[in-house]
């Protein structure tokens, strides 16, 4: 299917991105134009219930006034609605008090190279989509399984400019498949993403969300309480992923990040070390921030020490440090925060973790995780869709899903082994690269009925 | 312009082989501030306007959106949702069938006194910071947040059947949080409620009501003294919440689980499925006898965030009993899953995000019906207790069975009178077990109708705002303190 947008290409977002600049009458502006074309075919009881495709552009600027700063946005490429979005920022940074923190726009930078856009993604058809979810539903149907899930894809083109002559561009693909397959009182789950979508073997997690639904039927109800358990990547990203804020300067400035008093301390075990590098093979993102500032390579904690911080500019002037090319679109409140977070992994497999354990959890996916106390970082969840007891070193069967009271920091201190970090698809945080884990004493406070 | 373009649409889908087609066009406007600690945060106006094209083809469903709306770009639009269908078609178990609907061409727009976006951005401002200033004023307190959002909805929908109806709806909402860090403890408090603070489908009117400056040095000085406060104990006994952490309560363990697309396994993947399983309506004991839940859209209810006069496939609002009298009686529905269950009509409650967002099962106003207590004669009537106000983290199952929840304050009740202040209350439980263990709800002049603004579902994921009435409640033997646990 063409892709409405495709035909806005980089020189095209640029000219929308030059006659804003040339509209403005701010002392200084900074504009970002965005093109993006997503689809998403979405699949449940054996068959496709919603298809969808959206094509759309962003137009959002940012005036500077007498040190005072606001944004506009619009989707709308008239004249008209140009001059106004271009009105509206500046009216807006007008009527408000002067901002003492607000730093000169960036001069011209230079970037990274980074490669994220697929031919093979953008071109993704409707039929391809629904062909390969045809497959997976028929394998659902042979093991007299249901499947659920959604294949999407899509691209994404963007160009940031400002008047003192910053001029950025990135683009992207993505991809993403993930199946639930369920029996009559068991399930199981998997998940993938990428901006290749030939990286996606839909068959291979179907397959094996299948296995885990058809291992954990007719599931034991076992007591909750602290359990030796291994903790698949997906489950892993989706606790530590509450973490990625903590690192920002700014909560740590504002007293409420668990690091807060922590900075240069022994805090999690020795085998955590993580970075966050936006430059990794397994990550994606553009090499520059909300402000267009080149992003670093940053070592935020070694071996269970956290080391440094992520800055803004703004947020860096305040906290004499450098800034890190982490900070979010101006104006906001937060800062900036790590979005490629990599975690060193491990060489023990899971089959390995589990021959190792005497009676444990293994545990395929966590659900609806929120925090519950910020600076012990203790979160509450659900398991979910395939959670198994491991006896004498072999998983034994499936048990009732356990809600969770966790300290990720407790968690950290806790890993017993880990395996080779990957690129790890959850659903409480943006991806990662993660490895499964084997954590001692989790916390399981209860269970529920299924 | 509108339905040029919705008509356009219309007859592009139909003449590519389409049987149906609905249209959504849709314009929308926003105003968000921030402060934090005495400065301007975030300060930004955006708008969007674009079309999202419905069909059925092929006996399956496609769906496309843009904001390119030229004739050509519409066109396109149309032509690709009538291709997905047919793609979608190749996967098909049977064809799409909807419950009966009448047309219906109507406009509407909800009542509010005073246009947000009329009021000058510095006067917003000022009051955001008036507030800051007061929660700074207690020594202690770490930082001092204020937020106001407003949204300016402009709707048309029409469909190939000849409905073609205009919807305005004006929003607004603004909260305060006061944070204080001291030894090992983050604590916080927000006012009139956590996570962005009170939504309504009202005018800035609803703002000025709130008193967000007399109430800041109430929840700072709070906010501080909960660091030397008693922690929540555990153990099993009775809880009573505020109305606000009602409402919540409501939307996990009520509103969710009677979403009927989740009963029919069509979110399997994402959001989960439910307990609440076809053969369960009018036979489940869901509460108490005192306990009555209805989904309410229509406007008499209250101008709530799950309020307007259509839902986005063509419905009229509508009442619709959820529990009565402790019965499990109703689902939230559309036209397609009204069919499947052998209902003759859609609830009315599908709901779309934006323009490019496909409509969807989402909650309207889910409220409990006050009941008859006073609040002085509840507590009164209560020897041993733990009062809990304002929610603070949330949770619950895949199938809204087993939540926990925990609030930013509580206090204790004995013998009938509030005593010493709580920190890190926190409560868990059964859905049904829960309700059926309410023994009190206080009166009408107790209930609100709280807004949810940031309730997500469905994939690609979709934010929308839901209604909750509540009014404080009290439940017995409740399991509480397990989130601290050791």
């Amino acid at each position: 299917m063409a892709n409405q947008n495709a035909h806005l290409s980089f020189a095209e977002l640029e000219r929308i991105a030059e006659k804003i600049l040339k509209l403005s009458a701010a002392e200084e502006t900074e504009v970002d134009v965005s093109a993006s074309t997503d689809a998403l075919t979405r699949f449940a009881n054996n068959t496709i219930h919603q298809n969808v495709a959206e094509h759309s552009l962003g137009i959002s600027v940012r005036a500077v006034v007498n040190g005072r700063t606001a944004r506009a946005s619009t989707n709308k490429t008239d004249e008209e609605s140009l001059r106004r979005v271009v009105a509206s920022a500046v009216t807006l940074a007008r009527n408000q008090p002067e901002n003492p923190d607000l730093l000169p726009l960036l001069g011209k930078q230079k970037y990274q190279k980074v490669s994220r856009f697929f031919s093979a993604t953008a071109e993704t058809s409707p039929q391809d989509r629904a062909k390969a979810v045809t497959r997976v539903c028929k394998l659902a149907d042979k093991h007299k399984q249901t499947a659920a899930g959604i294949f999407a894809s899509g691209s994404a083109s963007s160009v940031m400019a400002n008047s003192k002559g910053l001029r950025a561009r990135y683009e992207n693909t993505h991809s993403e498949f993930s199946v639930t397959i369920l029996e009559e009182n068991s399930s199981g789950w998997a998940k993938s993403n990428s901006p290749d979508i030939r990286k996606l073997d839909t068959e291979e997690l179907a397959e094996r969300a299948a296995a885990a639904a058809a291992g954990s039927r007719a599931p034991r109800e076992i007591p909750a309480g602290r359990y030796t358990t291994i903790l698949s990547p997906s489950a892993v990203l989706d606790l530590v992923g509450f973490l990625f804020y903590d690192f920002a300067g700014t909560a740590v400035h504002d007293k409420r990040s668990c690091l807060t008093g922590r900075l240069g301390k022994k805090l999690f075990g020795d085998n955590i070390t993580i970075w966050d590098d936006a430059y990794h093979p397994l990550q994606s993102g553009a090499p520059y921030d909300g402000e267009g500032v080149p992003r670093q390579k940053v070592l935020l904690v070694e071996r269970g020490v956290p080391k440094n911080l992520v800055y803004s500019r703004a947020t860096a002037k305040k906290m004499k440090a450098k800034p890190t090319g982490h900070g979010f679109l101006l104006p906001n409140e937060y800062g900036e925060a790590p979005m490629n977070l990599v975690f060193s992994g491990g060489d023990k497999s899971t089959d390995e973790m589990i021959r190792t354990t005497e009676r444990g959890i293994l545990v395929t996916r966590l659900w609806y995780i929120r925090e519950v106390d910020p600076y012990e970082k203790i979160l509450t969840g659900m398991t979910r869709d395939g959670t198994f007891l491991i006896e004498n070193g072999r998983v034994t069967g499936g048990v009732r899903n356990f809600r969770f009271n966790q300290s990720v920091i407790e968690m950290l201190s806790n890993v017993d082994m880990l395996g080779p970090a990957v690129r790890a698809a959850g659903e409480e945080s943006f991806e990662m690269v993660v490895p499964p884990m084997k954590v001692r004493d989790f916390h399981f406070s209860e269970v529920t009925k299924f | 312009m509108m339905q040029d373009l919705a008509n356009a649409a219309i007859e592009t889908a139909k003449r590519r082989g389409a049987s149906y087609a609905d249209v959504r066009v849709m314009d929308v406007r926003h105003r968000d501030i921030s402060t934090k600690n005495g400065q301007v945060g975030t300060l930004a106006e955006a708008e969007s306007l674009g079309i999202g094209i419905r069909v059925i083809a092929g006996g399956a469903w496609g769906f496309s959106s843009t904001d390119r709306l030229t004739s050509e770009g519409v066109q396109a639009c149309a032509a690709e949702a009538v291709a997905i269908a047919k793609a979608s078609a190749l996967a098909k178990r049977e064809n799409v069938s909807l419950a009966p609907e009448p047309t219906h061409v109507d406009t509407w727009q909800n009542p509010f006194l005073k246009d947000p976006f009329r009021i000058p951005v510095e006067q917003q401002i000022d009051l955001l910071l008036a507030a800051d200033k007061e929660m700074r004023r207690v020594k202690g307190v770490t930082v001092a947040e204020g937020s106001m959002s407003f949204r300016r909805i402009e709707q048309l929908f029409a469909s190939s059947a000849g409905s073609s109806i205009h919807q305005i709806k004006m929003q607004s909402g603004a909260g305060i949080v006061a944070t204080s860090f001291e030894g090992t403890e983050i604590q916080k408090r927000s006012y009139p409620n956590s996570f962005g603070g009170q939504h309504m489908l009202r005018g800035y009117e609803l703002i000025e009501e709130m008193d967000l400056v007399g109430n800041a040095g109430r929840i700072a000085e709070q906010c501080v003294a909960l660091h030397s406060a008693a922690q929540c104990p555990e153990g099993q006994q009775s809880i009573i919440l505020d109305s606000s952490q009602l409402g919540l309560q409501i939307h996990e363990s009520v509103g969710h689980p009677i979403e009927l697309d989740r009963v029919l396994g069509m979110e399997a993947n994402f959001a989960g499925m439910s307990f609440l399983t076809t053969e369960k309506l009018r036979k489940l004991k869901y509460g108490s006898d005192i306990v009555n839940v209805v989904a309410d859209a229509r406007l008499e209810h209250g101008p709530g965030l799950g309020t307007f006069a259509y839902d986005d496939e063509g419905v009229p609002a509508q009442c619709t009993p959820i529990i009565t009298n402790g019965l499990f009686t109703g689902y939230l529905s559309s036209r397609e899953t009204a069919s499947s269950i052998g209902e003759k009509r859609s609830g009315g409650t599908m709901r779309c995000e934006s323009w490019n967002r496909l409509p969807m099962i989402r909650m309207t106003n889910i409220s409990i019906n006050p009941g008859t207590w006073k609040y002085e004669d509840l507590i009164a009537d209560t020897d041993d207790a733990i009062l809990m106000e304002t929610n603070r983290s949330w949770s619950i199952d895949d199938k809204r069975y087993h939540f926990q929840f925990s609030t930013e304050i509580g206090w204790e009740i004995k013998g009938g009178k509030r005593g010493r202040m709580i920190k890190n209350p926190s409560y868990s439980g059964i859905t049904t077990e829960f309700w059926n263990s309410c023994d009190a709800i206080c009166s009408r002049n107790y209930w609100t109708l709280w807004g949810t603004p940031n309730c997500g579902k469905g994939q690609p994921q979709q934010v929308m705002g839901t209604g909750h009435g509540a009014s404080p409640a009290r439940f017995r033997n409740i399991k509480v303190g397990v989130a601290f646990a050791k």
